[in-house]
């Protein structure tokens, strides 16, 4: 894997409105890119302006030296996938033919997909462990594996970088950890992955680096160590915010909550902490908290 | 074999057969084998009974013609239409192309003009009406929903309406008043194989570029963002697709009138066939379409002494079968399996 991609000096905005500029950095091959921010601050425009679905405000984004600006709309679809937030289409459609239509930009204007194509789905699908449902329709499947279907389009597509809007956005504590767990193996095989969270955590499990796009257009990347720190967060989200370490050693983040001390402070000065009196963490962190 | 094959092979016998029978109902009745004796002496280039002959020939068969094309646009035409709107409630007459369409053949039809002028009249007011309907849904806040495209279709339809009755109040009401009523309701009766000849044509031109481009108007059902990241010109895409299915409705309007609810019905029903992937909806909702024109306008001439409209028939059927569509949809968007 030799692509280059290579974002310089770009201005991302909506209808000429501009977001978030000086985005302006190089991306590795097999190397995944979490993406944060609050609310509306760019991140899905971001992605939109990277797959060529509108235009940036200012500067390019080169892969391989081209501006993606300038490819055709397969020229793209054959480097760039896509796994949306959520599938928007026909929930009658079989798993299957959502799959296959991401072999779209493989097959000729005028044509329809052959059995190659086909093929290239179910082993898609295999991939993601959904073949068994190949045959039934998308409306029928449960919300993390309807994720699967569109992460198995973006494998059918056979593209090298792959774009992932918020992806675990729906799912619940265990599709989430395996989700996470895809993410790495996609990367592993070659891949290279940005995804849009809007988890920070998340970042210390998979992000080589992590982008941070920031209210006042201001954007940051870095190492999660680099980035990730407490002070930019509770900017960030506009909220007080702390990240303490796990027993494990792994990061979490909770509000500074007045009044109750942090797991580290405790951990620290106070010794063993009484089960009773442990700060309250969102549900999905507190079997991780208990490990 | 795949289902889809098998279901098309069906479909295609199950219309030869509809034509074979269809083509011997009728005051002048001729029993199926010798229809089917007749066509092969036509074909083999014999005379067969002379009587025969000129019933097939001249009268029944332009008709039978007819609706396979009338019943194949509008069907083929409703299929394109929902699939790119993503939306399984329109249709060519709730888009308001077909009254679009009738407003220009009905212009074409006061000032006497031949077919091929009509055809071209419909086409620009059906292009015309589908284009102020997206235009319109657009500018509303809600413009995702389905309520809002078929409202819009609503209001465009009644403009034409309104300046098909202005029309009708202008025509001459011995000559041409009672033409242009009569062919409102729409009707195949009048049909001549000089029009077949001029309307077939433009009906299968019409269907090229949809069969062409099959998979990427299945893709685009996933909405504009997802087709264009899997490699879709979205706009040209649709461009095409809008303009052919818009030339087939204007085409057949040209010659039958306003049929309704044909668009509508038939893709759903071929849907609950093969499935809403559109390379295999498309083919079978061309040949249930076909079927079922050439049913319904047998039963049209033979069912009472007079000529019942075939609009009538339709929209008996039609409504019906609308509100059962209704009770099944989500009015956001697509019905569920």
């Amino acid at each position: 894997m030799s692509t280059r991609l290579r974002f310089e000096h770009v201005t991302i905005g909506n209808g000429g409105r501009p977001l978030v500029d000086g985005i302006d950095f190089d991306v590795a091959a097999g190397s995944v890119t979490c993406v944060i921010g609050p609310n509306g601050v760019g991140k899905t425009t971001l992605f939109r302006t990277l797959l060529g679905l509108v235009p940036p405000i200012a500067g390019r984004i080169l892969l391989d030296d081209r501006d993606v600006a300038t490819l055709r709309r397969t020229a793209i679809a054959r480097r760039i996938a896509l796994v949306p937030q959520s599938y928007q289409g026909d929930p009658g459609h079989a798993a299957l033919d959502v799959v296959i239509m991401g072999r779209t930009a493989r097959i000729g204007l005028f044509g329809g997909p052959v059995r190659q194509d086909e093929v290239a789905a179910r082993r898609a699908l295999d991939d993601v462990g959904m073949a068994d449902l190949a045959g039934r329709p998308v409306g029928l499947l449960s919300g993390g594996q309807r994720q699967l279907v569109l992460i198995a389009r973006a494998l059918a597509q056979q593209a090298e970088i792959v774009v992932m809007d918020e992806p675990a956005a729906s799912l619940d504590v265990g599709h989430r950890i395996a989700l996470l767990r895809r993410v790495r193996a996609m990367a592993a095989s070659g891949l290279t992955l940005f995804v849009s969270t809007h988890e920070p955590e998340q970042a210390f499990e998979v992000a080589d680096r992590v982008a941070v796009l920031g209210p006042g257009a201001r954007f940051e990347i870095g190492t999660a160590e680099d980035i990730l720190t407490a002070e930019r967060l509770s900017t960030l989200y506009a909220t007080d915010l702390r990240l303490e370490r796990t027993v494990s050693g792994r990061r979490v983040l909770v509000p500074a909550a007045p009044g109750h001390a942090s797991l580290a402070e405790r951990g620290s000065d106070a010794g063993p902490v009484p089960a009773g009196a442990r700060p309250t963490a969102p549900m999905h962190l507190k079997k991780e908290l208990e490990t | 074999m795949r289902r889809t094959t098998i279901v098309v092979i069906g479909l295609s016998l199950v219309l030869t057969a509809a034509v074979t029978i269809a083509a011997g109902v009728g005051p002048y009745r001729i029993p199926p084998g010798d229809v089917i004796a007749a066509i092969a002496a036509r074909l083999a280039g014999e005379d067969g009974d002379p009587n025969i002959a000129t019933v097939l020939f001249r009268v029944r068969l332009p008709r039978i013609a007819a609706a396979i094309a009338v019943g194949a646009a509008l069907s083929g035409a409703g299929a394109a239409y929902q699939n790119i709107f993503r939306n399984p409630l329109v249709s060519p007459d709730i888009l308001g192309v077909s009254a679009g369409a009738g407003f220009g053949a009905v212009i074409g039809i006061l000032l006497g003009l031949p077919v091929v002028v009509i055809e071209a009249l419909g086409f620009i007011g059906g292009a015309s009406s589908v284009i102020l309907v997206a235009a319109v849904a657009r500018m509303l806040p809600d413009r995702g929903n389905v309520l809002v495209l078929v409202l819009a279709g609503v209001v465009v339809g009644s403009l034409a309406s309104a300046a098909i009755s202005f029309v009708k109040i202008i025509a001459d009401p011995y000559e041409q008043l009672p033409m242009i009523t009569y062919w409102l309701l729409g009707s195949l009766s009048g049909v001549r194989l000089s029009d077949v000849l001029v309307v077939g044509p433009t009906v299968v031109v019409g269907l090229v570029p949809l069969f062409l481009l099959r998979w990427r108007i299945g893709v685009l059902s996933l909405g504009d963002d997802d087709a264009r990241a899997l490699g879709i010109d979205v706009g040209r895409t649709r461009v095409w697709v809008i303009g052919a299915a818009t030339l087939v409705t204007a085409a057949v309007v040209a010659i039958s009138g306003v049929i309704g609810w044909v668009g509508l019905m038939v893709p759903h029903m071929a849907r609950l066939v093969v499935g809403p992937r559109f390379d295999r909806l498309l083919p079978a909702a061309i040949l249930m379409g076909a079927i079922f024109m050439v049913v319904v306008d047998t039963l049209a001439r033979t069912l009472a002494r007079i000529e019942i409209p075939i609009g009538i028939l339709t929209a008996l059927v039609g409504g019906a079968i609308f509100v059962w569509l209704l009770s099944r949809t989500r009015l956001g968007g697509w019905r569920q399996p």
